[in-house]
């Protein structure tokens, strides 16, 4: 996934805003990456361009080879729901489906149906560890235990690119920690890249690199903890 | 169940109040078109019973005759023009004429006397449950309905009253055979009708033409359309036809039922738009978190599309059981509302694309709606 010089104005006439001002920003498969910045730095914006729900004013945006410039609304649906997974900061489940059937909806919106659909569903709740929490309805479920479930919801398609909104910011640190632990097993897989918006400086040693925007640019970029940690570590060791 | 009918139904019933209501505007919608529709079908059928009832392969009528309930003499001269024509076996002579019942106890009240031979094919009574057919030949008989006993001062056989000063005894009961106009048919012989029409022997309302085996209806109608003076030859569909639009269309009847019909169509239409509506706006965060995560456009637009069946299925089995006792009890009123398998099935697709019409206000929202809005609720 890959943002080249992407401007984005928002906006008409005199309420015009210049939200994102020649930002290029790409993510790789097995890489975490935060993107960290203060409330209005366009970091909604930025990952709205990047998961194909807004076309950016200028600039290109390229998913896993395909550039959306010129794609009808139902082109761009499908450029997500064939490569990108999301998780939502108020996980955003369907109140009056259970835990498994809100995993399945991502299955089910691509035309898989199956009882394979059932079994893959049942598989990635697994995965965040709620296998026991299958039959589960989202009132039934704690906060952390809901994000688990959007976040099975974001891979149980084998999405390459899981861009995550502020996932941690309503949970408590236990239940924070837990969640980007998930998501940093699932960036293990090189196949797979995870962005995460955040403004939580707890997550930081889970990051393999942190990007900083700031009044629609990208002011820096580091190397994060996890990064430096696998870089330490003795070559053989897994 | 399917997952995308399993969401539809579950946000469809969630709200249970609100599904009620849906429920109950349906119902209401559908009950008022099927009473509508059903007095339609009912008041068409009613205007032609006479024409089906009666044997007839062609009936002659006088000329420019709108209905049947319209009589005015023709001369004898016609039946015999209509003999005179090949393929024509018979033409019957009917009286049909309004007269004055007066009863026993010295009231009046209008009838409707027709009059027909009891010995050939023609127009008699039917559904007979007191009496019999031959007894009209007896002399002042008369055949009345039992649904009249009480306009016409009667509790049965032998009852007598007066018709043009002629006496009349009721010798043949029957059940059902009712006027929309609500105006009694009395049943009698033909020379009695002439009688109580003050017609003389010379005359008749309408000629019942019997064809022969093998006879080309419409060539017969024609050869007689050539013949005939001051009378045409109608085939028995093309009489009913004409009475049909006489008194549904010609008398503004038809266009009242039909417009409360439509009536009941558009406010059921608002009451589910309205709903589907409201419920597309509660739940637009999730149909923006299905876009959001790659959901078509049409997937959306199935799932309002599922929640306006599931209104219009369960509505409509609602409506249909309520029908059906508005049917049983208007049965034996003067106008019954009347249902068929081609109207119920008329009456389910029309709940179906009501509903589905109805659904285009929410779909419109939801084409409106940004999927982008799922990262700032």
């Amino acid at each position: 996934m890959q943002a080249l010089e992407v401007v984005k104005v928002l906006g008409t006439g005199a309420g015009k805003v210049r939200a994102l001002k020649g930002v290029s920003l790409s993510l790789a498969g097995g890489e975490l990456a935060l993107l960290m910045g203060p409330s209005g730095s366009g970091k909604t914006t930025l990952l709205s361009i990047l998961g194909c729900m807004l076309s950016p004013t200028e600039g290109t945006v390229r998913v896993c080879g395909n550039s959306t410039t010129g794609l009808t609304t139902e082109q761009m649906a499908k450029l997500r729901r064939d490569h990108i997974g999301f998780v939502f900061q108020s996980y955003h489940l369907f109140p009056t489906l259970s835990a498994l059937d809100n995993v399945q909806l991502a299955l089910d919106v691509r035309g898989e149906r199956s009882r394979r659909a059932a079994a893959r569903a049942a598989a990635a709740l697994a995965t965040v560890g709620l296998a026991h929490k299958v039959n589960s309805f989202p009132s039934e479920l704690s906060g952390g235990e809901q994000q688990r479930v959007a976040i099975a919801r974001a891979i149980v398609a084998d999405a390459a690119a899981i861009l995550a909104d502020e996932p941690t910011a309503a949970l408590d640190a236990e239940n924070g920690q837990s969640i980007m632990s998930v998501l940093a097993d699932i960036a293990a897989s090189p196949r797979r890249g995870v962005l995460v918006v955040t403004h939580d400086p707890r997550i930081l040693p889970f990051a393999s690199r942190i990007v900083s925007i700031e009044d629609g640019r990208i002011i820096g970029e580091q190397q994060g903890a996890r990064a430096a940690k696998e870089q330490k570590r003795p070559s053989g060791e897994p | 169940m399917p997952l995308i009918i399993k969401l539809a139904a579950r946000n469809l019933f969630h709200d249970r109040l609100r599904f009620i209501a849906t429920i109950i505007g349906i119902v209401f919608s559908i009950v008022l078109v099927t009473v509508q529709l059903g007095l339609f079908v009912s008041f068409g059928r009613m205007v032609t019973t006479m024409i089906e009832h009666a044997t007839a392969d062609l009936w002659i009528v006088p000329l420019g005759t709108k209905n049947f309930e319209a009589p005015s003499p023709m001369d004898e001269i016609e039946r015999a023009r209509a003999l005179s024509v090949e393929g024509v076996t018979g033409a019957v002579p009917i009286v049909v004429s309004f007269a004055q019942w007066r009863m026993a106890n010295g009231g009046t009240t209008p009838v409707f006397v027709i009059g027909s031979d009891p010995k050939i094919p023609g127009l008699h009574p039917w559904n007979v449950v007191a009496g019999k057919l031959d007894a009209l030949s007896i002399p002042d008989a008369v055949a009345i309905d039992q649904s009249y006993f009480e306009r016409l001062g009667s509790k049965g056989l032998g009852d007598t009253a007066e018709i043009r000063d002629r006496r009349a005894q009721v010798q043949v009961v029957t059940k059902g055979v009712r006027s929309f106009t609500t105006t009694p048919f009395i049943f009698t012989t033909l020379d009695r009708a002439r009688i109580y029409a003050g017609m003389p022997r010379n005359k008749a309302t309408y000629l019942l033409v019997h064809v022969a085996p093998g006879a080309d209806v419409e060539d017969v109608r024609s050869r007689l359309g050539k013949v005939l003076a001051k009378a045409e030859a109608l085939t028995p569909g093309q009489f009913g036809a004409r009475s049909r639009a006489f008194w549904l269309f010609g008398t503004g009847a038809g266009a009242a039922l039909f417009g409360g019909a439509l009536l009941g169509v558009i406010v059921g239409t608002v009451i589910v738009a309205q709903t589907l509506y409201a419920s597309t706006k509660d739940h637009i965060n999730e149909f923006a978190t299905l876009r959001a995560i790659g959901s078509s456009g049409r997937y959306i637009y199935t799932v309002i599309i599922i929640q306006a069946l599931l209104s219009a299925v369960i509505g409509f089995c609602i409506a249909a059981g309520i029908g059906l006792i508005i049917v049983k009890a208007t049965a034996e009123s003067a106008l019954p509302v009347f249902m068929t398998p081609a109207l119920t099935v008329t009456l389910f697709l029309l709940t179906v694309s009501m509903c589905v019409v109805s659904a285009i206000a929410a779909i419109v929202q939801v084409v409106r709606m940004d999927p982008a809005m799922v990262f700032t609720r």
